[in-house]
């Protein structure tokens, strides 16, 4: 019997994911007693030394929140910017945006898969341990990590806080034979990106079927990226600008992240989220592929969206080929901006889930408020509800290590970025 | 007896991505391991916070009680410390709330600021502790750190280039925009490391890779005022990722005054 048995875990540093953050894990009599996601990187309170920049500078400066989805930041910037002052940017524009955004999908993907998730499946502490036993999986997912970032160059020079995006569009476009180049690079990996889907589903995942709601981004003709209105798998449907009505932020004692709640209940965004909302909108192949796996999107089984992930590699690697065919040098490389007074919104997929800001800006173009509301911090109540969820299915009288492993495997699955959550910290208290 | 060079990589206040570049390295790091040992890398998935080690990459700034605690510990425990990034040679972008008042920001964001407990600013690890090597860039790269790697295997010490942005234009046969274009280029006050890769795309460096050496600050803000910035913008072309590197601090801070006098 388990009932006088009491376990206390504490994981003080997370391994594999990005950020630091804690586990803490109290379990009296055979049930959860406490069970807290801590979050304690310092706060970088960005929200607040934005006041006053020009929005020009706003892409360069919301970049350095996060050093592996800057692209999402500067993308939900510019679309603030653009909404506020009435800029059309143009098709080209749209199209590389959006070339732009699949090289992110697809490197953050990429590394997420294999350096923090797959050591879990298949049993290492890390993926420099997988390097002998299984090199071929290693070496495919590197190279897709590095197609993403090579992505990413094309149109913004370097991949970690690209410089090429602007309000209005890019500062310069690519030479034809560098986009040609480059194009045929991504068509050659299409087999990869389809062999993942396959090896992704074939990993021993665990079981697990939860209800949950689903929140993303939905477009009336593509898989969401860069545009769309906010919609729920219980059937919200809003314009980006009404987000505040139907969100709202709460602060825990041990969090430096904030926890988002959708009408008072977590709710899930991120790959899963979007593939429950968008399935119909995938491409044929990636639709095929996933077909012969035999897993059906929507799921409730969490674990799944390490599958969703692979799709979505495969989504924005074919996503990337289209719009990069035919490809010329346009005359004007961004449409001029002309400030204007009032609140911008702006909301993009980023890969961990929908990123949401709002900004207030002067006659000038300066900005007066600034909200930033990440994905992690949007996950961080669905996580601890999975977490309890999960470590109860898996039983409660289970050997510590076993009890550890399983937690790290439920908050890895979300791919939780710590340095985005904290870096945003908002502004949640009633102004003047 | 295992040679290989003992290595940690410690976050502190970042965003994580300049230990990036290590897992954007591919193939090229797998290649290293036979020579390298990673002992502490979180994101990696080794956890080892406080064994000794050759080599520490420290990514982040100091903007707690306990990174101040911390950052001995890491000090005491490592043979050589490399600062890595604008957030660990600089402050970071995070260090303009060094200038404001932090504890009213601190209310501004939390509904329960005491539970927070931050210092009142964000420092350089050279602010807290010697530091072997600084290695700016905002974020830093690939090579840089790959680099320092081979220099650490081979014990010596890392070049670090010191040119500024301008030369690597040259170098690159880059068109100049601020001669041409007119635009407010940071190019003649920053480090290179970068490869020019605002100019390439036309547009002016912002000074991400942080002050080189022996900049003219001062002279650079007066030809942008010549150019038609006002002082407030000029302020924040050096109030802007490196902030509070002491050169770019003075030059912006003399700029805002100047606003502050005319507003």
């Amino acid at each position: 019997m388990t009932t006088t048995r009491e376990v206390r875990l504490c994981v003080p540093i997370l391994a594999r994911v990005e950020g630091e953050g804690a586990l803490d894990l109290v379990v009296q009599d055979g049930r959860i007693e406490t069970l807290r996601l801590r979050i304690f990187e310092p706060p970088r309170m960005f929200e607040k030394f934005l006041e006053g920049r020009e929005y020009s500078e706003l892409p360069d400066l919301v970049a350095r929140i996060c050093g592996i989805c800057p692209v999402a930041y500067q993308m939900s910037a510019v679309q603030a910017i653009e909404g506020l002052f009435g800029i059309d940017p143009g098709p080209w524009v749209r199209a590389m945006r959006r070339v732009f955004y699949c090289g992110e999908w697809i490197q953050s993907h990429a590394l997420h898969i294999h350096w923090l998730a797959a050591p879990d499946f298949l049993g290492y502490e890390s993926a420099v341990g997988m390097a002998q036993a299984h090199a071929g999986v290693l070496q495919r997912g590197l190279a897709l990590q590095g197609l993403g970032n090579a992505i990413i160059k094309l149109l913004g020079a370097r991949s970690v806080h690209p410089v090429g995006a602007r309000a209005g569009g890019f500062y310069a476009a690519p030479p034809a034979e560098e986009v040609a180049a480059l194009r045929a690079r991504l068509v050659a990996a299409l087999p990869d990106a389809e062999a993942l889907i396959a090896w992704a589903a074939s990993l021993p995942l665990p079981a697990s079927d939860q209800d949950f709601i689903s929140v993303s981004l939905r477009h009336p003709l593509d898989y969401p990226m860069n545009e769309g209105r906010i919609v729920a798998s219980h059937g919200l449907d809003i314009p980006v600008s009404e987000y505040e009505t139907h969100f709202a932020e709460r602060q825990v004692a041990y969090s430096t992240a904030l926890f988002a709640d959708l009408h008072g209940r977590p709710y899930l965004v991120g790959p899963l989220a979007r593939m429950n909302l968008n399935a119909d909108r995938l491409h044929p192949p990636v639709r095929a592929a996933l077909a012969r796996t035999g897993i059906v999107f929507p799921s409730r089984n969490m674990f799944h969206s390490v599958v969703a992930r692979a799709a979505e590699i495969h989504q924005a690697l074919l996503e990337a080929i289209g719009l990069l065919a035919g490809y010329r040098r346009p005359a004007e490389t961004a449409a001029a901006a002309v400030p204007r007074s009032g609140t911008g919104f702006g909301a993009t997929e980023a890969p961990r889930g929908l990123l949401w800001h709002r900004y207030e800006f002067d006659d000038e173009g300066c900005v007066r408020r600034a909200r930033i509301v990440p994905p992690t911090s949007q996950n961080q109540g669905r996580m601890e509800e999975d977490l309890r969820g999960a470590l109860e299915a898996l039983g409660l009288d289970k050997e510590e290590e076993a009890l550890r492993r399983r937690a790290e495997m439920v908050i890895r699955n979300y791919d939780p970025c710590i340095s985005c959550a904290t870096h945003f910290l908002r502004v949640r208290v009633a102004r003047p | 007896m295992d040679t290989r060079l003992r290595v940690a990589v410690h976050k502190f206040s970042s965003c994580d991505g300049c230990q990036l570049a290590f897992l954007n390295s591919g193939a090229d790091l797998l290649r290293l391991m036979p020579r390298v040992e990673f002992v502490h890398f979180a994101e990696a998935g080794f956890i080892a916070p406080d064994a000794p080690v050759d080599v520490a990459f420290v990514e982040g700034s100091i903007s707690t009680p306990q990174d101040v605690e911390r950052i001995e510990r890491v000090r005491a425990n490592s043979r050589y410390l490399v600062a890595i990034g604008a957030c660990a040679t600089a402050g970071g972008l995070q260090a303009l709330r060094n200038d404001a008042d932090a504890a009213a920001w601190m209310a501004a964001v939390y509904p329960r600021p005491a539970e927070i407990g931050a210092l009142p600013v964000s420092s350089a690890i050279a602010s807290h502790v010697p530091v072997d090597e600084e290695v700016w860039g905002c974020p830093v790269n690939e090579w840089q750190l790959l680099h320092v790697l081979q220099a650490r295997i081979f014990g010596v010490r890392p070049a670090i280039e010191n040119d500024k942005v301008c030369l690597e234009c040259k170098r690159r046969q880059a068109v100049c925009v601020l001669v041409a274009q007119g635009a407010p280029c940071m190019g003649p006050v920053t480090h290179t490391g970068c490869g020019a890769l605002c100019p390439r795309v036309r547009r002016a460096c912002y000074a991400c890779y942080g002050p080189a050496e022996n900049p003219n600050a001062q002279a650079l803000a007066a030809r942008f005022a010549q150019l038609g910035l006002a002082p407030a913008a000029i302020a924040r072309r050096f109030l802007s990722i490196n902030n509070a590197a002491p050169v770019f601090h003075e030059a912006g801070i003399v700029w805002r005054e100047r606003h502050d006098d005319h507003a």
